[in-house]
């Protein structure tokens, strides 16, 4: 695909007071690949994942790449069924063994598509970590969150029992965990929604990972939480300089806190860019679908939506051509070819022939409220 | 009955009598000590009160745990509240019985969040459809066929081709169209949405909003409209309460709430909203409110927001705010509102908040 997309965070200003940061890597030997200078840190190039249910076959991702520098935070959004999900699993190797997944997965020059589930587990939890939706239904309600805290850390690293347990601490108290000590001896049951995602983000934190992915971590809380925990992973991912992917449905949230976002639509691409180059100037008309119909605080109230008929296309039979074509004002008989995600502005790609506000083309996007 | 003034939104208007009044609504509930986690007595709802004229909608903005959906309930007596007084269309519905309740629900119908738990997955969609209608012995079975179609005409499913599916055989969005026909079949006043749009994908819900506010222009109808994003209600509503662990923060137009909040918990509100400027691109970066709420178990003493609140005070602590109108329509329960200068136990000359009041600095 199209050359350097440097995105390079500004490597984060290392705060090392308050002495909850990580002592980097304790106890592990220093991952030897070290990554070649300029080296993007995950490449996915034509990633392709497909089901079979009941017979039927389901076309999860179709033919997905994009990029991830070191150090920075990228958007994965769409609605349910546009694959982003499906696509972070992948890349965590979380697929079921039935999946037929093909293209390729690169983590920092390591293929994973194809690795042994050995190596995948050690990768997994260790250099790439995930927090999920539902915290709740992610922490074993039978243990306390120390000792599931202590259990990840003490399988990255070979530090002793006393070792681990006071890592653990550090962990809850670099998660901002409130009284850390204390909850170190309650069960997943006593802590509140955003208290259990920042038990999850510090098990997430306990292989010390160079990529987070969240999927959703912030969809199940409030927004005051929502906010909370956003800030919380924006401050690890530049203390840490950790990579993170967001997947998330909510584009003010991905436009608040990632520098790139990858906007998918039944198992592609559709657009991708710097953040503020995508929202500035959005040119695939699903793209600017979502931002008509996300409630806005300056409209006035009930002004109507702007409404896309239909609903997103059944992966088992996508449409031919572009599969945003039944569903797009603009759609011509050119659509039937489906079109290639290109780098049509500098750091900018999308796929579509018909790209809003483009060149000529259409009068703007029109009806942007009645 | 009143008339509702379409754009400035119901403030009060007319002289006629609310479609709905409801005063010093408490809702309580027991629970016990179990697991480590204290038991006592949620105070899920206390002393709620408002009125929702025809036509209008009022929409219901809270977190998890502030009682907006115990509110909703405690409207349609699902349980009854434990006191305090609903009158729906005239009627105290607090001493109804049971017979003169059913008839009362006839036109006040709810729809719940997820649109699958909320359908029987056995039954077509024109028996589900048919169902509030049968229940309330309305016509024969031919006329009854021919509502359905027209119900499922209204909410833009084709009969035809939906009629003989069952839920599992709907999208998400779909079935809460099917649930919209069931809740407006009997021709209702009064809608209760709790949270109905939800847990459906953007495109989607944004169809099922302009259904809403289709159905409210044909049918005169008035919603009470709870959910939990502040954006999302502002568009839909024309006035807006925010509830704090079970008390009314705020109340007011919804444009008011949105350009001159008065509590300091709607201003969180709207600070953690992240969104983002379509035309420049730029985003709103939310800023995160400390803390988090306390447990409705055991309220904070005063006023309950105190301790996340970055204005309180000592006398926060010791007495309740009460709800005061300070601007038209807009009231406020809080001791240090917004539209006041920032309060200091030794008083100092700064102003953080836009007021034309005194002293030098005046942000925006």
């Amino acid at each position: 695909m199209s050359g350097e997309r440097t995105v390079a965070y500004p490597a984060g200003d290392t705060l090392v007071s308050e002495g909850v940061i990580a002592p980097a890597r304790a106890g592990r030997p220093a991952p030897a690949r070290a990554g070649a200078a300029g080296e993007p840190l995950v490449v996915v190039e034509g990633l392709r994942v497909q089901f079979t249910r009941g017979g039927r076959k389901v076309n999860a991702v179709n033919g997905l790449s994009y990029r991830l520098e070191p150090g920075t935070m990228m958007a994965i959004i769409g609605e349910s069924g546009s694959g982003k999900s499906v696509s972070s699993r992948a890349l965590m190797g979380l697929l079921p063994p039935t999946a037929k997944i093909s293209g390729s997965i690169r983590f920092d020059g390591r293929e994973l598509i194809g690795l042994p589930e050995k190596d995948m587990r050690e990768l997994r939890g260790g250099d790439i970590a995930m927090v999920f939706q539902d915290p709740a239904r992610s922490l074993n309600p039978t243990m306390k969150i120390g000792a599931q805290i202590t259990e990840a850390v003490r399988l990255h690293s070979d530090l002793d029992k006393r070792g681990a347990h006071a890592r653990a601490v550090e962990l809850l108290k670099l998660v901002r965990l409130p009284a850390a000590e204390r909850r170190f001896h309650e069960y997943p049951h006593q802590l509140s929604g955003g208290m259990r995602q920042r038990v999850m983000i510090a098990i997430a934190l306990a292989g010390e990972p160079r990529l987070l992915i969240a999927d959703e971590a912030t969809t199940a809380l409030d927004v005051t939480t929502q906010a909370q925990i956003m800030e919380l992973l924006v401050e690890l991912q530049q203390r840490l300089g950790m990579a993170v992917i967001m997947i998330s449905h909510d584009l003010g949230l991905a436009a608040s806190y990632a520098q790139h976002v990858v906007v998918m639509y039944a198992g592609r691409a559709v657009e991708q860019a710097p953040t503020q180059t995508l929202f500035a100037n959005v040119r695939m008309p699903y793209t600017h679908a979502l931002l008509g119909a996300i409630p806005a605080l300056d409209r006035e109230p009930h002004s109507l939506f702007d409404v896309t008929p239909g609903q997103p296309p059944d992966l088992s039979a996508l449409p031919k051509g572009c599969p945003f074509r039944p569903r797009c004002q603009y759609a011509t008989d050119t659509c039937l070819q489906a079109p290639p995600l290109t780098e049509h502005e500098p750091e900018h790609l999308w796929a579509c022939w018909h790209p809003v506000g483009a060149g000529a083309g259409h009068n703007s996007a029109n009806g942007e409220q009645r | 009955m009143t008339a509702v003034d379409e754009r400035t939104g119901g403030q009060r208007a007319g002289t006629g009598s609310p479609l709905l009044r409801a005063r010093n609504l408490v809702q309580e509930f027991p629970v016990r000590a179990a697991g480590g986690v204290k038991g006592g007595v949620v105070h899920a709802v206390s002393n709620v009160s408002f009125d929702i004229y025809a036509g209008e909608t009022l929409g219901v903005v809270g977190e998890t745990g502030s009682g907006k959906s115990t509110l909703a309930r405690s409207v349609i007596q699902l349980p009854r509240p434990k006191s305090g007084t609903v009158e729906f269309q005239g009627k105290d519905l607090m001493k109804v019985g049971r017979r003169e309740l059913k008839d009362s629900r006839r036109h006040m119908q709810m729809v719940y969040q997820d649109p699958f738990g909320s359908l029987n997955p056995r039954w077509r969609v024109t028996e589900l459809v048919e169902e509030p209608l049968r229940g309330h012995g309305w016509g024969n079975a031919d006329s009854r066929k021919r509502r359905v179609e027209e119900l499922l005409d209204l909410v833009g499913l084709d009969p035809s081709q939906y009629g003989k599916r069952r839920p599992f055989e709907l999208s998400g969005g779909q079935c809460q169209r099917v649930a919209i026909a069931r809740a407006i079949a009997l021709e209702p006043a009064l809608i209760v949405a709790d949270e109905a749009v939800s847990s459906l994908d953007v495109l989607i819900q944004a169809q099922v909003l302009n259904l809403f506010e289709k159905l409210r222009r044909e049918m005169n109808l008035s919603y009470l409209f709870i959910a939990h994003d502040l954006a999302m209600v502002k568009q839909v509503s024309d006035r807006v309460a925010v509830m704090y662990l079970g008390q009314l923060a705020e109340i007011g137009p919804s444009e008011g709430i949105y350009r001159q909040p008065l509590h300091p918990y709607t201003a969180a509100l709207l600070d953690s909203i992240p969104r983002v400027d379509p035309v420049t691109g730029a985003a709103h970066r939310p800023v995160a409110l400390p803390g988090e709420p306390p447990s409705p178990i055991d309220p904070p003493s005063g006023c309950r927001f105190r301790t996340r609140c970055p204005r309180a005070q000592q006398k926060c602590a010791e007495e309740a705010p009460q709800l005061v109108e300070r601007l038209p329509g807009h009231q406020v329960s809080c001791h240090f509102p917004l539209d006041l200068p920032m309060p200091t136990v030794p008083p100092k000359p700064a102003a953080p908040v836009a007021d034309p009041a005194p002293t030098s600095t005046t942000a925006a």
